[in-house]
């Protein structure tokens, strides 16, 4: 089976015959920063083109068909327009704070995007405290929020930064607490080690009862976290134009419209990888004959088959159902998500206590 | 390679991503001035009084319950990593520890903390 890890160590060994150890490192650094860049940009035109086009769908549209075959190349057309938007300077805002705010929340998301493990050794970073490490980061999306909508010196980015603040904040616990049942079940943080212990069965099934629910309750919060959907109150376009990124013109505009689109990715990968089991395929035991076709599949396949999965899933979710209003959306994680997580925690500790 | 030093990579990359798409769209982009043009967004109409001001004290408390919560998270991840080897014991501790938060829980929601008005 074909492994990105025999690449990436076939490229670390041709390196060395040429280069010495601190030239190697230099080159292996510029080229994993490249990859990640140009993986970032592609999956982003990607993704808009994805939602744009299965959007449309729901609405008995066409959405893009003109620029390239089947409308492919609308989103680069739109960030090619993007970068030639000129950026206006505002006179009573923040400068500083302002500038600062559109570059955390896409630093955030490119820091969480290199822990996402694509196949065997095919992430960036690993570190052994690998969920404690997602979590951390992607939180720090919400200090530029917060500053962008602050800073902006306008009511209506004010009261989205306000709205998406408390939004963030609220359903970020619920996100820590089911991802903390599978913790339990594995036994480790490391995010290459939690995907390599579902290749006897998806931790979906491993874990039965509670991890079912920890992956209905993180598959909402995580959408709430995205600040779409049901939960888009902090840009509602009716009501505050654009939420906390009213006042951000050209590309300043665009770290945010990037962001919000790779997170939404970043949480359908981390509900793939901790649930569905990454790029694990799918064997089920004693069926030898399907687990030996599933083997064929590459593992990248799978990863990016089970992340557009969860993000079909969000897609689905954002046009079917109303928008929240504040205190249901508040209700909705203090009063339901808090609880049945609490709950969930301590239920899936008995069932590693009793099965495994 | 050590995971430190390939987040510091990660990190360099991500700065680097935003200035140089920042000073690409301020070469390319058009430059014009209007005095009109720097006023907060108002639908039009012209902004009245500051925008700097006291907020609701809702989203004062919001804050306050997820500070309480997401250090409880903190906490419990280590235990979560090592419950297999703790086992039984482990679980009754944590259980005493979660019972008290969600005391905590229910106290803001018989105070009526968890209501918006």
């Amino acid at each position: 089976m074909f492994h990105f890890k025999q690449l990436t160590e076939w490229l670390d060994a041709f390196l060395r015959q040429y280069l010495n150890e601190g030239w190697t490192l230099f080159v292996e650094f510029l080229l994993v920063g490249a990859v990640i860049l140009t993986v970032y940009a592609v999956l982003a035109l990607l993704l808009i083109w994805t939602e744009r086009k299965i959007c449309a769908f729901f609405q008995c549209r066409l959405g893009p068909t003109r620029v390239g075959p089947f409308g492919l190349l609308q989103s680069v057309a739109d960030v090619i327009k993007i970068l030639l938007k000129e950026i206006i300077r505002l006179n009573h805002v923040d400068q500083r704070l302002f500038r600062i705010a559109g570059f955390l929340v896409i630093i955030a998301s490119l820091c969480t995007f290199g822990a996402i493990p694509f196949d065997k050794g095919l992430h960036a970073i690993d570190f052994n405290i690998g969920v404690f490490y997602l979590l951390a980061v992607s939180s720090l999306g919400v200090v530029g929020i917060l500053l962008a909508g602050w800073s902006s010196n306008s009511k209506y980015t004010m009261i989205g930064a306000m709205r998406s603040g408390a939004q963030l904040i609220s359903y970020e616990l619920s996100c820590g607490l089911s991802l903390m049942t599978i913790v339990i079940l594995s036994g480790t943080m490391q995010l290459s080690q939690i995907v390599e212990m579902q290749s006897t069965g998806w931790f979906i099934f491993k874990g039965g009862i509670p991890a079912i629910i920890a992956f209905v309750v993180y598959l909402i919060a995580g959408h709430a976290e995205t600040n779409r959907g049901p939960f888009d109150l902090p840009e509602a376009e009716s009501e505050l134009t654009a939420g906390y990124h009213t006042e951000y013109s050209g590309i300043q505009f665009g770290f945010f419209y990037l962001a919000e689109y790779l997170n939404m990715f970043i949480i359908a990968a981390i509900a793939a990888t901790m649930f569905l089991g990454g790029w694990m395929p799918l064997h089920v035991t004693g069926w030898d004959g399907l687990n030996q076709v599933m083997d064929y599949i590459p593992p990248v396949v799978w990863f990016f088959g089970k992340t557009f999965f969860c993000i079909f899933i969000a897609l689905w979710v954002r046009w079917s159902f109303p928008r929240l209003r504040i205190d249901q959306l508040l209700k909705l994680e203090w009063k339901i998500l808090m609880p049945i997580s609490f709950v969930n925690i301590i239920l899936m500790a008995v069932w590693v206590l009793l099965f495994n | 390679m050590s995971n430190s030093a390939l987040f510091l990579v990660v990190l360099v990359t991500a700065i680097f991503m935003v200035f140089a798409a920042l000073y690409l769209a301020i070469w390319l982009a058009p430059k014009s001035t209007n005095p009109f043009k720097g006023e907060p967004y108002e639908c039009g109409i012209q902004t009245r009084g500051p925008s700097w001001v006291r907020f609701k004290s809702g989203y004062y408390l919001i804050a306050i319950l997820f500070l309480v919560f997401d250090v409880e998270t903190v906490l419990l991840f280590p235990w979560a990593s090592i419950f297999k080897s703790v086992g039984v014991d482990g679980l009754l501790l944590v259980s005493f520890f979660i019972t008290i938060l969600a005391l905590g829980l229910v106290y803001a929601w018989k105070k009526g903390a968890l209501e918006w008005k």
